[in-house]
């Protein structure tokens, strides 16, 4: 195991657990038109993410800073093969982002609504945005030996990518939905599992269009069979394992199937890429991990900081979501957590 | 075919600029604001004076929505590097990713997290506590202020790395010298104190216009915070320019020229060297003239003595050439753009000693048992106007810093012509550039209209409106 080789292993683990994380957040923004009824509602479902979403983020900011790190060949091939979808998703996390605060300050309902509609907008924007850049990427886009990718159009939207963003969101809102399961009571949480309860057929569906779409579109299947199969079947496993939650209203297996199911999605396209970071049309302009990585030295520090700060991290984190489990009921204007 | 590759760069810079200027907005006054908030909480738990946490919720507010504009503008930051400056990433990946990765790790996280239980835990915790969270999340801005600027210094003034011959690009060699980089221990001081001066200046001039209403039972909350703001102001318009002189010994040690162009000389001046004023620049034919000077004072600001003289922009463009052309060419132009640093210079140390000045004032008027200061309506509007002109000052700085860099991205080493990324065009440029601008107009808008309506509606708002004490931040704030 060379040092590049793990930064590349570790770049994937902090996208997937950044998406299982902001996955449940982009899901409770999205819920707020697909499960709330009025905005006490919305409210209460933005509250119960109120102290962790910008916590959840971060792990995107780490992960940008940790591929400029690590591998700063494919952090620029990428970012600015991919400039105009990025964009893009910065200005949904933009406008999500400060709808959290503007909304407590808005006086009129039409001022509230507004940012309530900039909540849902960016919610839904920045994974399905995501999730399509990512499925347009391990198809192969057209790239000079520069390593500059020049994506075109329906390179960046097809019809995996497509599907792979639906399904992302899709996933997302499922996850969202389960943790609302979690976190707040009353009808809500109700409505919440019984919206899961016909989410979940249409999920399997998507998932089985994107796991064939995917065995055609990439080389996955031919460069890492059984990798890629074993890694497959898990995203639909842990899915069944949310849908059993579902039914049997255990909603912390719902929870935890949901998000290790989006946590795959991302192992299997980094499982798909080694030892490439970009898969150029061309296969002699796709950039590998040696050659998009870091000096020894640089990698040697930047293992060593992470070694020494992510557990910190990692127990305040966890730490911070164990004071907030008290149930929000929308109704009860005491509610405190 | 050069001017589409000229209005590349010119894009690229143009929004580089618009977002980081932005961004900088809200950053040091959110800094500056996490630090006040987190000693008014402090103060209320040591002391059990009220007014302290009233004030500590208050300002807490005005500081939430600051640090909301300020981190998502922040979140483009981590991305256009790659985005807009894909060459610039290339070549500077092995040195500049790493801060920014540890800045993410080490500040990013702590603040993000302890910011969190902080809105959400006043009813929770004991005063002592729940202070503690605010603290951290005021560390937590420092560190991260420390390692963009450990990027920002390695462009400035490199240290600790050589370029890799088989690629091209730059590489590492000592980590330490990076972190040890005298620019950054120098800049990030100043940065700090300002960001401190930022906020008091604007809780100083936001309680001023709050007294103005003279609502009776506002009266102790705004005249408490409006001393506190200007002994804030005061200490740290002293303090900041201080740490700014000790910069500026190290910016004539690293980059003359940048120096040079901030005092606007051209020919080496006398010895010893008089401080220039106000002057007229004409860059064009690389002349200053109608020069109105004070004797011996810039022998004094770059040495600490009264004698030396100061080499000019002429005599140092000479010597980066000779230094430089077999790398970079014989057609390189090192003079950085006098006009801008000149007058940068001159708005940002005018406005620390306007500060200076008002905060003087204001501190003897305020003085607790008299009622001069509510006496003089001219001068709390003059307080309360003051609120602007730190965030003019602090961008002032930095286009000193940046512009002076000219026409390097990295010192030395890297053109900015050369850092755009090659997948570029006019059209997705303009599109960004729009784009940002809109939304940044919107954002900044709102920013400041939400914390009008905030000081307008007084700390009192939720008491009087619910008929009970109850946590601002708990859902009954967010209804009413």
């Amino acid at each position: 195991m060379t040092l590049a080789n793990l930064w590349f292993i570790l770049i994937g683990l902090l996208f997937a657990i950044f998406l299982f994380l902001e996955g449940f957040d982009f899901g409770v923004g999205m819920s707020t038109r697909f499960l709330a009824k009025d905005f006490d509602e919305r409210l209460a479902l933005m509250t119960s993410i109120g102290p962790h979403w910008d916590g959840n983020e971060t792990w995107l900011v780490t992960a940008g800073g940790a591929m400029f790190a690590s591998l700063p060949l494919m952090y620029a091939s990428l970012f600015s093969g991919y400039y105009i979808v990025l964009l893009l998703v910065l200005v949904g996390l933009i406008i999500r982002g400060v709808s959290f605060e503007f909304v407590k300050h808005a006086e009129t309902q039409t001022g509230k609504n507004i940012w309530m509609w900039a909540f849902f907008l960016g919610s839904f924007l920045a994974p399905f945005l995501l999730c399509m850049m990512l499925l347009s990427m391990v198809q192969g886009i057209p790239m000079n030996a520069n390593g500059d990718a020049f994506p075109k159009f329906f390179d960046v939207v097809n019809l995996l990518s497509v599907v792979g963003g639906v399904a992302g969101t899709l996933l997302s809102l499922v996850h969202g939905l389960n943790f609302i399961r979690l976190r707040i009571e009353g009808p809500l949480r109700d409505r919440a599992r019984k919206l899961n309860q016909i989410l979940y057929p249409i999920l399997f569906a998507g998932e089985v269009v994107f796991a064939v779409l995917v065995f055609f579109q990439t080389d996955f299947f031919t460069k890492r069979f059984g990798s890629s199969l074993v890694i497959t079947l898990l995203i639909v496993l842990f899915s069944l394992l949310g849908y059993y939650g579902v039914l049997k209203d255990r909603e912390g297996w719902s929870f935890a199937g949901s998000g290790l199911s989006l946590s795959m999605v991302i192992v299997l396209l980094f499982n798909g890429l080694f030892p490439r970071v970009m898969i150029a049309t061309n296969p002699a302009h796709s950039i590998l991990i040696k050659d998009a990585a870091n000096s020894q030295y640089t990698l040697t520090i930047m293992t060593i900081v992470a070694a020494v700060l992510v557990p910190i991290v990692a127990i305040y984190f966890i730490w911070s979501y164990t004071l907030f489990t008290k149930r929000i009921n929308p109704k009860e204007n005491t509610v405190k957590y | 075919m050069l001017g589409i590759g000229l209005s590349i760069v010119s894009l690229a810079r143009f929004q580089f600029a618009m977002t980081t200027v932005f961004h900088f907005f809200f950053v040091p006054f959110s800094i500056g604001m996490g630090v006040l908030v987190a000693v008014m909480e402090t103060i209320y738990a040591v002391k059990k004076d009220k007014v302290y946490l009233d004030m500590a919720k208050f300002w807490g507010k005005i500081f939430l929505l600051s640090f909301a504009v300020g981190i998502v503008t922040g979140i483009i930051q981590e991305f256009q590097f790659g985005m807009n400056w894909s060459e610039y990433s290339r070549f500077m990946g092995d040195v500049f990713g790493a801060p920014l990765a540890i800045e993410a790790l080490l500040a990013f996280f702590i603040e993000s997290v302890f910011i969190g239980i902080w809105m959400f835990t006043w009813d929770r915790f004991k005063p002592g506590v729940h202070a503690f969270m605010i603290w951290m999340t005021a560390i937590g801005t420092m560190l991260s202020a420390i390692w963009i600027l450990a990027a920002n210094s390695f462009m400035q003034h490199p240290t600790g790395f050589k370029i890799n011959n088989a690629t091209g690009r730059i590489q590492l060699t000592d980590f330490g010298a990076v972190i040890a980089n005298p620019q950054l221990w120098k800049v990030f001081p100043h940065v700090i104190l300002a960001a401190i001066l930022t906020a008091g200046t604007v809780i100083a001039g936001m309680s001023a216009w709050g007294l103005l209403r003279k609502k009776k039972n506002e009266n102790h909350f705004f005249k408490t915070s409006l001393r506190f703001g200007l002994w804030v102001s005061l200490i740290f318009a002293i303090l900041s320019a201080g740490a700014g002189d000790l910069q500026t010994q190290q910016i004539i040690k690293d980059q003359p020229m940048k120096f040079a162009a901030t005092e606007g000389i051209y020919k080496d001046t006398k010895d010893p060297a008089p401080w220039t004023v106000v002057e007229t620049i004409d860059d064009k034919n690389h002349k200053a003239s109608n020069q109105i000077e004070i004797p011996k004072l810039l022998s004094l600001l770059a040495y600490h003595k009264t004698s030396g003289s100061v080499k000019g922009m002429d005599t140092l463009n000479k010597e980066l050439h000779a230094k430089y052309d077999k790398q970079f060419g014989k057609d390189m132009d090192y003079y950085v753009p006098p006009k801008t640093l000149f007058w940068s210079f001159r708005v940002m140390t005018g406005i620390d000693l306007l500060i200076m000045l008002i905060a003087i004032f204001g501190v003897i008027w305020s003085r607790k048992k008299k009622d001069t200061i509510e006496n003089k309506k001219w001068f709390m509007v003059i307080v309360g106007l003051a609120i602007w002109i730190p965030f003019i000052g602090n961008s002032a700085g930095w286009f000193v810093t940046e512009f002076g860099r000219y026409p390097w991205i990295v010192y030395g080493l890297f053109t900015i012509a050369d850092a755009v990324s090659p997948t570029s065009t006019v059209g997705s440029l303009l599109f960004s550039n729009i784009l940002y601008f809109l939304l940044f107009t919107l954002l900044g808008g709102v920013m400041v209209w939400y914390s009008r309506k905030t000081l307008h509606h007084g700390p009192y708002y939720e008491m009087e409106d619910s008929k009970q004490n109850v946590d601002p931040f708990a859902k009954e704030a967010f209804v009413k």
